[in-house]
């Protein structure tokens, strides 16, 4: 009974520590709220309105449709009308437009002999039709920008001579299972709970022991027969209710704001979360042995927190990164959640689908404790 | 609490605590006895609270054995740990609890339950003067109730051994001799405390004391035998130019220390001189000086001949 009684002890001691500590609780709730709603409607990978120049050179008709084709597709919005190519330059440098659409004055004759209007289908080796009909200059140190524009290459301009454009037959057909409409909320909400929980979490935990050093608790503490494994377990407790908690505002804000599913395998995301929170707490406890001071710890936890945002897959794709950058990204667990919970939310995954995830979960909340409870130490030396 | 209690609560022989080269504790041999307040005097950094964190185990000895009521230390601190009590040397309760709710978590780490506990708890508060604060946060407390709090928390689980890491450095002298007070009802009642402390007048109440300088132990024993043993002679002269005779005197043959206080230079002669009082009438530095005598030795002089403090 003495263990479990000085686990609870110790447990109503933080809650009633955590209670006080107004700001703190302020921001157990205020975190995952405020970020959602930031995110959830900031973060977007299907990019509009693009700012851009325009240098019409040809003056006509025909250019202005042009121009607003490419508006209409929303792609780029058009900002500014510049007369030279060396103002659209200096726009672009200075930053006031990300990219420049410059129309040639022989437009007219580029247009009527491009295979783009779908008349008819020139030999390629033709000088003449093969030649684009306007030019884009962009900022490409943004991918994502550069990508974007770079999308409109092979805009079809039938529609000039108000035609339908030609069915093209694409080569390969794309069927998008589980985010048809390409939402990016649907990929961002559920991950945040993954960054979010890594922040509080490892932040709290890591903090935990060393405020105890810090205020001066811990030689009394350890004077006392209380035992590592007890003050570790009873430390915990208070932030598995906290992640459970932030984890539920995530994913209900989540559901009403961006209609973002929890999915059929509900018990499967909270077996996953409380894994989740637990190896990430297990984490904080090993930090909080290393740190001295509260400072070093939170400086170990952005440590930990900016590769866990960069490299999880929560904001670029894991499959993207070199082989020994997912190695690294494979040792932090928000990687492994990040599968998890889009898994169970976004495509009917079960545990058992995602086994190897559990299980290096599993053992990563082992290993953390046991590491933690033996490098703490009922001594000052 | 049984009748099998060892007479000797702590014992410890040659214990050495050195830190990356520093001997911190250098060669003590302690036997602290049941029932009487044991203190360890010393400047701050001779080493006074290293050897008590050895006692209890908090720092593992580099060298040295140490045996607590009839424990092995460091090998069974956590057995030890039930059995003593421990102030830290700052306050080291939590100050955004309640004086109940630190009690009360307390009293659970230690295992105590049922009506023990309440009994304990209410004992406590009444004894410590803390039932009308029992609400109000540890941190928001004066430096002597916190003393309270922090001695109350220490003796909740009654252990018959208290360690007290110098407990009256942040509280007026009011607190302080009332601290005392507690301390002998808690000897009465059978408890033994080892106690440090750099305050002289402490010191003088506690049944015996260790001299610690440099992490030696210079002398131990009773104060008052250690005053009639201290190997030289008080006088004390009054007149002007005391600054000036001090310096004169200081070094010369047969002085061991001089001092001022207040109007008066407190001089201490080596006991081989049969009598001091008319060695330093004799002497020409002490010309012009209104009155010299002889006078009661008290533990600072004791202190000042046992550690080096008065040979520079």
């Amino acid at each position: 009974m003495r263990p479990l009684s000085r686990i609870a002890a110790i447990f109503f001691k933080e809650l009633a520590q955590l209670r006080r500590d107004r700001m703190t609780f302020g921001m157990v709730i205020m975190i995952p709220l405020i970020q959602l709603i930031l995110f959830g409607y900031a973060i977007n990978t299907n990019i509009r309105d693009i700012p851009v120049a325009v240098v019409d050179h040809s003056q006509t008709a025909i250019s202005r449709i042009l121009i607003q084709m490419v508006e209409a597709t929303r792609v780029v919005k058009v900002t500014e009308r510049l007369y030279s190519i060396e103002e659209a330059q200096d726009a672009i440098k200075s930053a006031r437009v990300r990219a420049a659409f410059i129309l040639p004055d022989d437009l007219a004759q580029r247009i009527v002999r491009s295979p783009a209007t779908g008349f008819e289908t020139p030999p390629s080796t033709d000088e003449e039709t093969s030649r684009p009909v306007a030019q884009w200059i962009v900022d490409g140190s943004d991918t994502m920008i550069a990508g974007a524009i770079k999308g409109l290459r092979n805009m079809p301009l039938a529609e000039i001579f108000r035609q339908a454009p030609n069915r093209s037959t694409p080569t390969f057909e794309v069927a998008l299972f589980f985010n048809p409409e390409q939402r990016t909320a649907i990929n961002i909400v559920p991950g945040l709970v993954g960054i979010i929980l890594t922040m509080t979490m490892i932040m709290f935990t890591s903090a935990a022991i060393v405020r105890e050093r810090e205020r001066g608790n811990m030689e009394m503490l350890i004077n006392t027969p209380v035992r590592p494994m007890e003050l570790m377990i009873g430390k915990i407790i208070p932030y598995i209710f906290i992640g459970l908690v932030q984890t539920g505002i995530i994913l209900g804000l989540g559901h009403l704001l961006f209609n973002v599913p929890f999915g059929d395998k509900i018990l499967d995301l909270f077996a996953g979360t409380l894994l989740f929170i637990g190896a990430s707490l297990s984490l904080g406890l090993v930090l909080s042995t290393i740190a001295q001071t509260q400072l070093q710890a939170t400086q170990m936890t952005v440590f930990v927190l900016m590769p866990s945002i960069l490299l999880s897959g929560f904001m670029f794709p894991y499959e993207g990164m070199p082989v020994i950058a997912q190695y690294i990204a494979e040792a932090l667990p928000a990687t492994h959640f990040m599968r998890m919970v889009r898994g169970f939310i976004l495509r009917d995954a079960g545990l058992i689908d995602l086994h190897k995830d559990v299980l290096w979960m599993c053992g990563f909340f082992v290993l953390g404790m046991a590491v933690a409870a033996l490098r703490f130490k009922k001594r000052l030396d | 609490m049984s009748e099998a209690k060892p007479e000797i609560v702590v014992s410890a022989s040659g214990l050495v605590k050195s830190f990356k080269g520093f001997r911190a504790v250098d060669g003590l041999d302690l036997t602290i006895e049941r029932g009487m307040i044991y203190g360890f005097l010393g400047p701050n950094g001779s080493g006074k609270t290293t050897a008590m964190r050895m006692l209890t185990g908090l720092l593992t000895p580099t060298e040295g054995k140490v045996e607590v009521l009839g424990l092995s230390v460091p090998k069974d601190a956590e057995t030890l740990k039930y059995k003593i009590g421990y102030m830290t040397q700052s306050f080291s309760l939590y100050g955004d609890l309640t004086v109940l709710e630190n009690l009360n978590f307390m009293a659970t780490i230690y295992g105590l339950h049922g009506k023990y506990r309440k009994r304990r708890i209410a004992e406590v508060l009444e004894r410590y003067e803390l039932t009308d604060l029992k609400g109000r946060f540890a941190g928001k407390m004066s430096g002597g109730q916190r003393q309270r709090l922090a001695l109350a928390t220490a003796v909740l689980h009654e252990p018959p051994l208290l360690f007290l890491d110098e407990p009256t450095s942040a509280v007026d002298p009011e607190s302080r001799r009332h601290f005392w007070e507690q301390l002998f009802d808690l000897v009465e009642a059978g408890t033994s405390i080892v106690v440090t402390t750099h305050f002289m007048d402490e010191a003088e109440r506690c049944h015996k004391i260790a001299i610690m300088e440099s992490g030696q132990k210079r002398a131990d024993g009773a104060p008052k035998d250690l005053m009639a043993a201290m190997g030289a002679n008080v006088v004390e002269i009054e007149g002007p130019n005391l600054r000036d005779i001090r310096r004169k005197l200081l070094g010369a043959e047969g002085i061991v220390a001089a001092a001022q206080l207040g109007a008066r230079l407190r001089v201490l002669v080596t006991d081989d001189i049969a009598d001091p009082q008319a060695f330093l009438e004799d002497k020409p530095e002490t010309d012009g000086a209104s009155l010299i005598e002889r006078v009661r030795p008290n533990l600072e002089d004791v202190f000042v001949t046992a550690t080096g403090e008065g040979r520079q």
